[in-house]
């Protein structure tokens, strides 16, 4: 099952080798990894996308939390969460199809962010689903670059039931 | 207004502040203003080894003997990597060693200068924290955080790499009076509420089992290991690296457990319906077959690292904390606990029932007209009344020590479990004689791992370090040997050592004592004189080729399908066949 591990760590070099040396030599995967910084300068936020069983998961956040960088661990699976990625998608844009691209953009709320005579690039922010439906979608087009940014969440308050997507 | 200290004389006045009075070192291009500084310092002790290795273990073996950070010096590139199957070794068994490796200049690094190498990058995987050190004005500071980190929580080695310039630049020297970082809080306690569960269990129990590893040694936990099981009547097994950590003669003792544990203590183990363990983390050298393991039992896991718990296995009670007070706290919550039944009423069965197990298969061996490597090793535990510091190479020595060598006291095995490095023994025997200087210290040693770090021979001499290392002398790499024998149809593929050196003759080149003992009479006055005189000696025990180490859980199988030594004709067969 695929869980969404978010780390703080201490902001300092070498911490991101630590981190994905856990994971290749102890065999763990990673299917996605972003890291920024925080409002505190001094840590960085990491988010982890892993897929494992509830004992590999388990490990996964006991040697996390076991690193001496790492200051908290917290699997957002066990919670409500928020997830966004996003990805820029450069399409061929031949005048017979500049309208029904911008049309499949319209639809997904995606921008157009660059346009030259024959492409367009696409910026798009969502969960995965809405990622791979406009890719899926804008395929037929002719996509001739990707780039995906990995996947953030963040924890929705607790307590707080009704919330707006 | 203070003078201001050059990072080496930092450096120096920091391992002064941290209370280390010997160093184990090796010097080299980026490092000479170091060793310049430990010249003239009076208070600490550099002891020059032979090889960068050999100073990683002996620093391991200080601690071992010890409970304190063993210390080790090295130079940059091939002194650095030098280090790395030491620093792995401690990694392994949880040794809090602080290695300081030179690095080129800073401006130097990543320019593939002379003698570099990536050090930090090298150990990343291997230690528990390591270091680059960019700026003089950190140096005091992360010497004392490596040796926090070094020895709080579940211990271990720490790396700190020192750029010749930050060791030539100079600043003001401030020792952190405390460490204290926000992303390390090792939990020491353990949850009241799992040893209360936990306390509950014991009573429940039947057929409860202590399984204690390094962790009570480490922890010290070793009086209140002994107070659990004389409370509740409750039987302990150790793992190689637990061994004196519960007195090996007791009556509640089983010895080890696992791939050549004793027969008593694995099956007591396999039938268990409780299982206390402490310290000790499920290694497939105990659990064999780990689907098969302890089908019944309910597990209780004591260990200040939470990654161990459920690593393997699956827990019932997990309590994370130092062995050593959760233990504290468990007898407390026995004594307290109402559910508590006369102890020696309902253990009367169970224990009636290892006492048949320790009958029916003994440890045992044969001593005829070649000496036996056992008996060797029974000798040296009779003639230093168990009293040494044993260390151990890795193969079949370890393995006799391990069973042979009734083990009372922690601290007085040293032997590298996790990682299993043949070569260490010597070295770390080296490191403890140094802590100890007028205890008797033992490597007790194979043909095959003596040789890898036989170097040091000149450390101990010149050093005056008198260790006494019993080479068990069979001429084969015998546990690669006996795997071959018992798995692959006896194709002694590159394990024959026949020609290797004269050992007596080696010794006394190096300025040590060679003794040889050929027959089985000779043994005894080799070991007597071994201990009388003050020098290091090495002992040539020509033991039986062939002898195996028995019994053995083949790798796969359940801890309770053992194997036994071959009946007395075929044993006689072979033994024709050495003549």
């Amino acid at each position: 099952m695929q869980h969404i591990i978010s780390l703080l760590v201490e902001n300092k070099f070498g911490v991101l080798s630590r981190v994905s040396g856990l994971f290749s030599g102890r065999g763990f995967n990673i299917e996605t990894i972003c890291v920024g910084p925080t409002l505190d300068p001094s840590i960085s936020q990491m988010t982890i996308v892993t897929i494992g069983d509830d004992r590999i998961i388990e490990q996964i956040t006991k040697q996390l939390n076991k690193l001496i960088d790492v200051i908290k661990v917290v699997d957002l699976t066990e919670k409500e969460y928020v997830l966004r990625e996003t990805a820029l998608i450069k399409i061929n844009a031949r005048p017979e199809d500049r309208a029904e691209a911008l049309r499949i953009a319209d639809i997904f709320r995606a921008r157009v962010v660059d346009s030259t005579p024959t492409t367009y690039t696409v910026e798009i922010t969502g969960d995965e689903k809405k990622i791979e439906a406009i890719i899926n979608l804008l395929r037929p087009l002719g996509i001739k670059e990707l780039i995906r940014t990995g996947k953030i969440a963040i924890a929705r308050e607790e307590g707080k039931t009704i919330t707006k997507e | 207004m203070t003078t201001k200290k050059t990072g080496a004389e930092i450096f120096v006045e920091s391992l002064k502040k941290e209370g280390v009075k010997t160093v184990f070192g090796y010097p080299g291009g980026v490092v000479l203003g170091i060793f310049d500084v430990l010249y003239s310092e009076k208070n600490i002790n550099v002891i020059l080894t032979r090889h960068e290795q050999g100073a990683t273990h002996m620093a391991d073996g200080f601690a071992r003997a010890t409970g304190r950070p063993g210390v080790a010096l090295v130079t940059s590139g091939p002194g650095a990597t030098n280090t790395v199957t030491g620093i792995a070794t401690a990694y392994m068994d949880s040794i809090p060693i602080v290695v300081f490796t030179g690095q080129v200049a800073t401006k130097m690094i990543g320019n593939d200068a002379f003698q570099e190498a990536d050090i930090v990058g090298i150990t990343r995987p291997c230690t528990k924290y390591n270091y680059l050190v960019k700026d003089v004005n950190d140096l005091a500071p992360t010497i004392a955080e490596a040796f926090y980190i070094a020895k709080t929580g579940r211990p271990g080695p720490v790396l700190i790499d020192l750029p010749k310039d930050v060791t030539q630049a100079k600043t003001d020297f401030k020792y952190p009076e405390k460490v204290e970082l926000r992303s390390y809080r090792p939990t020491y306690y353990g949850n009241k509420w799992q040893i209360k569960k936990a306390a509950h269990f014991i009573a429940k129990a039947k057929k409860p089992v202590i399984y204690a590893g390094g962790g009570v040694i480490i922890s010290n936990a070793s009086a209140e290991l002994k107070e659990l099981s004389e409370l509740t009547k409750i039987p302990v097994t150790m793992t190689l690296l637990g061994l004196g950590g519960f007195p090996g003669r007791h009556a509640l003792s089983l010895g080890m457990l696992g791939m050549h544990g004793t027969y008593a203590a694995n099956m007591s183990i396999h039938n268990s319906d409780l299982i206390i363990a402490v310290g000790a983390r499920f290694d497939d050298r105990v659990t064999s077959k780990v689907e098969e393991f302890a089908p019944e039992a309910k597990i209780i896991h004591i260990d200040i690292d939470p990654t161990s718990i459920r690593k393997n296995i699956h827990v019932d009670v997990p309590i994370v904390g130092d062995a050593r007070l959760v233990l504290a706290d468990l007898i407390q919550a026995i004594k307290e606990n109402p559910e508590t039944e006369p102890w020696d009423k309902i253990r009367e069965s169970w224990l009636k029932q290892i006492d048949e197990w320790k009958r029916e298969r003994p440890l045992s061996y044969e001593q005829d007209d070649i000496i036996k490597p056992q008996f060797v090793v029974e000798k040296i535990n009779e003639l230093t009344k168990g009293d040494a510091i044993i260390t151990t190479e890795v193969g079949q020595n370890q393995m006799w020590t391990a069973q042979f060598y009734k083990f009372d006291k922690p601290r007085t095995l040293l032997s590298s479990g996790g990682l299993g490095t043949m070569g260490y023994g010597f070295p770390a025997a080296i490191g403890a004689q140094a802590a100890f200087p007028d205890r008797l210290v033992f490597d007790i040693a194979g043909d095959g791992s003596i040789q890898m770090n036989i170097q040091e021979l000149a450390t101990a001499v010149l050093n005056k370090l008198p260790v006494k290392v019993a080479i068990l002398n069979n001429q084969y790499l015998g546990m690669v040997r006996q795997w071959q024998e018992l798995f692959f149809d006896k194709r002694y593929s590159s394990v024959n050592l026949a020609g290797s050196p004269d050992f007596v003759k080696l010794a006394e080149a190096y300025g040590a004592v060679g003794l040889r003992a050929v027959e089985p009479s000779d043994v005894e006055g080799v070991i007597k004189e071994a201990i009388k005189v003050k020098k290091p000696v090495l002992m040539d025990f020509v033991v039986d080729r062939e002898e195996d180490v028995f019994p053995m859980v083949p790798a796969g199988g359940a801890i309770n399908q053992m194997i036994f030594a071959p009946e007395k004709k075929k044993v006689e067969a072979r033994l024709k066949a050495v003549k």
